[in-house]
């Protein structure tokens, strides 16, 4: 919850709402970026972006370099299949 | 040193390590008494002990492992209201994993799951909105707990239910602020601390200038830090100069994430839905002025406290725990009494023993953790 993962946006899902799509390690799910929105950096421009998720929040920027990097440390840390798997079994039916 | 090879820069950290070494022979106070260094982030915490960070670092310094796993200062009381939410039949309760093992003085969230309730893993405060939607006719209740990491995302859930008009949502609050804890941890006469690793993801919400009354007003350093292992070794020999060089300041190693404003979007949102509340109760700590955050009056349709009764009632800890005084750092997880007997991460009794953040499990988890002596 507190360490986040890195993601990369793939896709605007709505852009009124700035929900998009990240891909987590190939877990894909939708995320809210309304945190990493800015009037230099509109709703249109993240796709690409490298994102770190926070509970279904893309709360910061990083570059992709950093994200390889700290993937890497939550694997080590057996925090990255925690999150991909609470992503994965999230209850939403 | 066998702990250095598992990580991938075993030059680097040695290399640190040694930098460390020397600024700490320069050290006075090093010579009287160990120079003790909190990590106020359970994530820290995490990285401390699965790198065996403690075991490289020379027998004057002392690690303290503060408070800041959200669900390890969950006080029982709370998790009964949760259970007694939960228990309503028309109530979904929707909670991140790592609360459903926190023992409540009768049950956890997951033993009230066994009995019949219909408590729900969730991802995302999101999720719990969407289950809402689907569900009209149940009322949807999501167990918000967390720092100012996870505040924005569901005061951005709550503005996001207003918008939709979803009516059968609401949130049990749960969230608590750093700076009053901070600040409680600074005021208590039991503990003795040279300074302080700052919260990496709190930070990037907040931004460095929060912590600025912890080197004006009680002289004491703070280096806000990443998680990877260099990263806290880093943070530790910045502070270590800091206290060599008799400076007291509030110094960001981790600039790559966290500004010194902090997220403007994250803090609109937060400040918007949140207001502070008098003061919030905590495991092991009792109350603290301020530390915790409630939902304002324009957003108390969305607020489960004001939606359903609570029983609200104060229960003490048990009296074998000794939760509150390793969440102070007053003693080591395991010098507590009942560590690894009466309570382990399969049967915890305290909740630093649950999340993998927390110190008891994190402990339980990784081992011994020996001074450098004793290893090599
Ligand atoms: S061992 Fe258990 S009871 Fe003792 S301090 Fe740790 S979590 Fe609390």
């Amino acid at each position: 919850m507190c360490l986040g993962i890195p993601g990369r946006i793939v896709a605007i899902d709505d852009a009124r709402k700035k929900l998009a799509t990240v891909d987590v390690s190939g877990v894909k799910r939708q995320v809210n970026i309304a945190c990493v929105v800015s009037d230099d950096h509109p709703v249109e421009a993240c796709v690409g972006d490298w994102v770190l998720v926070h509970v279904g929040f893309a709360m910061s920027r990083i570059d992709e370099a950093e994200a390889a990097e700290t993937l890497k440390v939550l694997t080590e840390l057996g925090e990255a299949q925690a999150e991909m798997e609470a992503m994965r079994l999230s209850a939403t039916g | 040193m066998k702990y250095v090879e598992e990580f991938r820069d075993a030059e680097k950290a040695k290399i640190l390590v040694q930098e460390i070494d020397k600024l700490v022979a320069e050290i006075d106070i090093a010579k009287e008494r160990p120079i003790s260094i909190m990590e106020v982030c359970g994530g820290h915490t995490h990285s401390i002990f699965r790198y065996g960070l403690e075991g490289m670092l020379p027998k004057e310094i002392e690690l303290v492992h503060g408070p800041g796993c959200p669900v390890c200062v969950l006080p029982m009381g709370r998790v009964d209201d949760c259970v007694a939410i939960a228990e309503r039949p028309e109530v979904i309760f929707t909670t991140f994993g790592d609360a459903m093992r926190v023992p409540g003085s009768k049950k956890s969230l997951l033993q009230a799951k066994a009995d019949g309730a219909d408590v729900r893993m969730v991802y995302s405060p999101m999720d719990a909105l969407a289950l809402a939607k689907k569900n009209p006719d149940r009322e949807v209740v999501f167990f918000a707990i967390g720092f100012e990491t996870t505040i924005p995302s569901t005061a951005l859930t709550i503005l996001q239910a207003k918008a939709d008009g979803v009516e059968n949502f609401s949130v049990f609050c749960n969230h608590i602020t750093i700076v009053p804890t901070i600040k409680a941890i600074l005021d208590s006469p039991d503990l003795q601390l040279d300074g302080f690793l700052g919260p990496g993801h709190v930070s990037m919400v907040i931004g460095t200038a929060p912590y600025e009354f912890i080197s004006q007003h009680y002289k004491r350093p703070m280096v806000v830090a990443g998680f990877e292992p260099l990263d806290v070794l880093q943070s530790i020999w910045m502070v270590l100069k800091q206290i060599k060089e008799g400076r007291a300041e509030i110094e960001n190693q981790y600039a790559r994430i966290v500004s010194d404003a902090g997220n403007s979007p994250a803090l609109t949102a937060l400040s918007e839905v949140y207001e502070l509340r008098e003061f919030f109760e905590w495991r092991g700590l009792g109350s603290i002025d301020h530390s915790g955050v409630r939902i304002r009056d324009a957003y108390s349709v969305f607020d489960a406290e004001t939606r359903f009764a609570m029983p609200n009632i104060k229960i003490a800890d048990p009296k074998s725990c000794q939760c509150g005084e390793v969440l102070k750092g007053v003693i080591k997880p395991w010098q507590c009494k009942v560590f690894g007997s009466a309570c382990t991460p399969e049967m915890p009794l305290g909740a630093l023993m649950v999340s993998s953040e927390g110190a008891c499990a994190a402990y339980y988890q990784y081992g011994g953790v020996k001074k450098r002596e004793a290893v090599s």
